[in-house]
C-alpha cells in the first residue's frame, strides 16, 4: 500500500484521535495551572493514580462514570498536594511536581500490588464501549471517526470547549489568566491570589487524572505498571506548543496522535528494514524538535514559577 | 492574620536537623501504609533495620546500593545549584553504561591501569554529551531542559533496547537482550572477597570531595552559584551565564555517566535494560534531602539505600509489597520540602490592622 494513502484511511483518523484523547485531558489540565502561574510535573504521576483509582473504582463496582468522578478527585486530592506546597509555601515548583509524581506513581502501585497481591494476569473491567450512534454512526469516513469513538473522547473534547470558555469568557477565566500574569495587580483588585492558583491546580489536576483514567477504562480495559509511560511529559511539551491556547491544545495533541498512529502503521511497511525502535523513539523526538522550533517564541505567562506571597510585593 | 516571613539566617542546627527529621518522618509515616497492607507494624521495622545492619552483607549491600545514588544526587547537586533542572540522569546513566559496555566488552585489549581509568573516562564523556545536549538547546533556542531531559530518558531507554538487541548483543548470550560480560581487565576491583561491595564506592566518594571543592573552593563554582541565584544579576556581573550553565551541564551529565559505569563495570558485569531502577530520579531525593550540598550527598545516598535495602529485605519478609520503599523516597522528598520551608520562614499572628 502506498504509505500516503493510509492518510485518507478513516481507521489511521480514528486511531489518531483515541491516540490524542488522554492527551487532550493532560495539555488542558496542565495548561489551566500553568494559566494560573504554576508549572505542574505532577502531571506524569497523577495520570498514573487516575489510571489506578479510576479502574480500582470500576472492578470495585461504581460503575464506569463514578470511576471517572473517584479518578478526577484523587488526581485533584494530588493537585491540593502540590497547590499547599507551591502557592502558600512558595516552594520550588519543579521539585514539587517532581515529589507528587513520585507520590502519586508509589502510592498506586503500593495500593495495586496490595490490593491485588499475586495476580499473574491483571484482572480486567468492562470499559467504556465506542458509541453507536443511529445514523452518524454509520456516515462514511466521519462515522469510524468522530461517532464509533468511546464517550470519553467526546468528554475530552467538551472539556476543550468548556475550559477555552471559562478561560476566555467569564471573569474567573480571566481572573485565572491575571494571576499568572500579574498577581500582585489581582491582588491589588480584593481578589485571593492563593485562592485562585490553588482552585486553578486543583482543577487541572483533577482533568489529567481523567487522562490516566482514558488508559485503563477505554484504550485497555486493566491496569499495568509503567502504562502511563511518558504521556504526561509529552502534554507538558504540548502545552508550550500550543502557545497555553485550549483550540491549539486540542490540535496538537490530534497532530500528536496522527504522527503516532502514522508511524505505528510505517512500521508495518518498512518494519523489515529498520528496527522497530526507530518508531518507539520517533514521538518523543517529535516533542523535542517541535519544542525546540516554538521555543524562542513561546509567550509564557509572565508569572510562571515566580511564587508570590502576600503582603510582599514582588 | 497569620504572615509568613524568612528568618535571617537558618542556624546550622536547622541546616542539618531539618533533613535529618524529615526522614524520620517519612520513615515512620510508612506505618501508615504498612499498617493498610496487614502487617505488623515494630516486625516490619525490625525487619527494615535486619535488611541493613543484620550482617556484613547486608551492610555492604547497602553500601552498594548508595553508590550510584552518590554520583546521580551529585549530578541532581551540581545542576540544581546553576537552577539548570537537569531531570535526565536516567537517561545519561545509560548512556554512561553503554560507553562502558562499547569499549569494555573485548573492543580493546589493555591492562587493567589502563582500560579502566579508559572506561571511566568514556562513560563519564557519554553521560555528559546526553547532558550538554539540551543545554545547548537550552542557552541556543531557549528550549526547556526540563522538557527534553525528561523525554530524552525514554528516547535513550529505547535505544538501549535497540543496541541490547544489536550492535551491543551478546553473542553467546543465548538470546538474552543484555550486552557481553565486561572483560577481568575493565572490571572496577572487589572491596573485600564474597561481598558486592567495590571500589565504585570508592570513586564515589573522591567524586563527592571534588565537588564539594569545585562548588565551594573554586571561581568555576562561584560563578555557577551566582547564576543559579540570580542568573540576571550574575549576567550583569560579567559572568558568561551560557559558558557556566554548560559547563554546570557537562559535570552534572558526566556524574550521572559514571553512576551507570560503576554499575555495569563494578556490580552486575553486563548491561541489560534494568540496570538502574530509576537511579536518576532517586538521585534528585538525594541531592534535596542533602540541602544539595555534595557531602550531604553522600549521607542521604546512604539513607536512601538503607530505605531501599532494608525495604527489601521486610517486604520478602512479610509480604509486603517493595513499592513501599518508593513510597518513603517519595515521602521524604516532600517532608523536607516542607522541613526546609520551616526552617527559612517563621510564621508569625500579627493583629488584622497592621497588615
Amino acid at each position: 500500500m502506498d504509505i500516503l494513502q493510509i492518510l485518507i484511511t478513516d481507521s489511521f483518523w480514528a486511531a489518531a484521535l483515541r491516540i490524542a484523547t488522554p492527551l487532550i485531558f493532560g495539555v488542558l489540565g496542565a495548561l489551566i495551572c500553568e494559566k494560573s502561574g504554576v508549572l505542574n510535573l505532577g502531571i506524569e504521576g497523577i495520570f498514573v493514580a487516575g489510571a489506578m483509582a479510576g479502574w480500582m473504582a470500576v472492578w470495585l463496582g461504581a460503575g464506569l462514570w463514578g470511576g471517572l468522578v473517584v479518578a478526577a478527585l484523587v488526581g485533584g486530592f494530588f493537585g491540593l498536594i502540590h497547590a499547599i506546597l507551591t502557592v502558600p509555601l512558595g516552594l520550588s515548583q519543579h521539585v514539587s511536581g517532581l515529589g507528587i509524581t513520585m507520590l502519586a506513581t508509589s502510592l498506586s502501585y503500593f495500593s495495586y500490588r496490595t490490593a491485588l497481591p499475586q495476580v499473574s494476569s491483571p484482572p480486567r473491567i468492562e470499559p467504556f464501549q465506542p458509541l453507536d450512534l443511529p445514523i452518524l454512526s454509520d456516515l462514511p469516513f466521519l462515522g469510524p471517526v468522530l461517532f464509533q469513538q468511546t464517550a470519553m473522547t467526546w468528554l475530552a473534547i467538551f472539556m476543550v470547549a468548556l475550559v477555552w470558555w471559562v478561560l476566555e469568557r467569564t471573569p474567573l477565566g480571566m481572573a485565572i489568566r491575571a494571576v499568572g500574569d500579574n498577581p500582585d495587580a489581582v491582588d491589588a483588585q480584593g481578589l485571593s491570589v492563593y485562592g485562585l492558583r490553588i482552585g486553578a491546580i486543583v482543577a487541572g489536576s483533577a482533568l489529567m487524572a481523567l487522562g490516566g483514567a482514558f488508559l485503563t477504562m477505554s484504550a485497555f480495559d486493566a491496569f499495568f505498571f509503567g502504562m502511563v509511560n511518558g504521556r504526561g511529559w509529552i502534554c507538558i511539551a504540548l502545552v508550550i506548543f500550543a502557545s497555553w491556547r485550549p483550540g491549539k491544545a486540542l490540535l496538537g495533541a490530534i497532530l500528536f496522535g496522527a504522527f503516532d498512529a502514522f508511524q505505528v502503521r510505517l512500521q508495518t511497511e518498512v518494519g523489515a528494514f529498520v528496527p522497530s525502535q526507530v518508531f518507539l523513539m520517533a514521538p518523543y523526538v517529535l516533542s523535542i524538535f517541535a519544542l525546540v522550533i516554538v521555543a524562542r517564541r513561546a509567550e509564557y505567562p509572565r508569572a510562571l514559577l515566580k511564587p508570590w506571597f502576600k503582603g510582599q510585593r514582588g | 492574620m497569620i504572615r509568613i516571613e524568612p528568618r535571617d539566617a537558618p542556624s546550622r542546627i536547622l541546616t542539618i536537623g531539618v533533613p535529618v527529621i524529615s526522614a524520620v518522618f517519612a520513615l515512620l509515616l510508612a506505618a501508615v501504609p504498612l499498617a493498610f497492607a496487614g502487617a505488623n507494624i515494630l516486625q516490619a521495622y525490625g525487619q527494615m533495620f535486619n535488611g541493613i545492619f543484620g550482617s556484613m552483607f547486608a551492610f555492604t549491600e547497602m553500601l552498594t546500593r548508595a553508590t550510584p545514588l552518590i554520583f546521580t544526587g551529585l549530578a541532581a547537586t551540581l545542576a540544581f545549584r546553576a537552577k539548570l533542572w537537569n531531570i535526565g540522569a536516567e537517561g545519561q546513566l545509560y548512556l554512561g553504561a553503554m560507553a562502558a559496555v562499547a569499549v569494555g566488552t573485548g573492543l580493546i585489549d589493555a591492562p587493567a591501569f589502563i582500560l579502566v581509568p579508559l572506561i571511566l573516562f568514556v562513560g563519564a564523556a557519554a553521560g555528559a554529551a546526553g547532558m550538554a545536549g539540551p543545554a545547548y538547546l537550552k542557552t541556543r533556542f531557549g528550549a526547556d531542559e526540563v522538557v527534553t531531559t525528561l523525554l530524552l530518558n525514554f528516547v535513550i531507554l529505547i535505544f538501549l533496547q535497540m543496541m541490547l538487541e544489536g550492535p551491543l548483543k551478546d553473542p553467546m548470550g543465548l538470546g538474552w537482550p543484555q550486552s557481553a560480560p565486561i572483560v577481568d581487565n575493565g572490571t572496577l576491583p572487589q572491596l573485600m572477597p564474597r561481598m558486592r561491595i567495590h571500589s565504585g564506592l570508592i570513586i564515589a566518594l573522591v567524586a563527592a570531595v571534588l565537588a564539594h571543592i569545585m562548588l565551594s573552593k573554586t571561581v568555576w563554582g562561584f560563578k555557577l552559584r551566582a547564576v543559579g541565584e540570580n542568573a540576571a544579576a550574575a549576567l550583569h556581573a560579567g559572568i558568561g551565564v551560557k559558558r557556566t550553565l554548560m559547563g554546570a551541564a557537562i559535570v552534572s551529565g558526566a556524574l550521572a555517566g559514571l553512576a551507570g559505569v560503576s554499575e555495569v563495570a563494578g556490580l552486575k558485569g553486563y548491561l541489560t535494560a534494568d540496570l538502574s531502577p530509576g537511579f536518576g530520579f532517586t538521585g534528585i531525593v538525594v541531592a534535596m534531602l542533602a540541602g544539595l550540598s555534595p557531602i550531604g550527598v553522600v549521607i542521604s545516598a546512604i539513607f536512601i539505600a538503607s530505605v531501599f535495602v532494608g525495604a527489601d529485605t521486610m517486604s520478602r519478609a512479610m509480604g509486603v509489597s517493595s513499592f513501599l520503599a518508593d513510597l518513603v523516597v517519595a515521602l521524604s522528598l516532600i517532608s523536607v520540602l516542607v522541613g526546609g520551608f520551616i526552617a527559612r520562614y517563621r510564621v508569625t499572628r500579627v493583629k488584622a490592622e497592621a497588615a
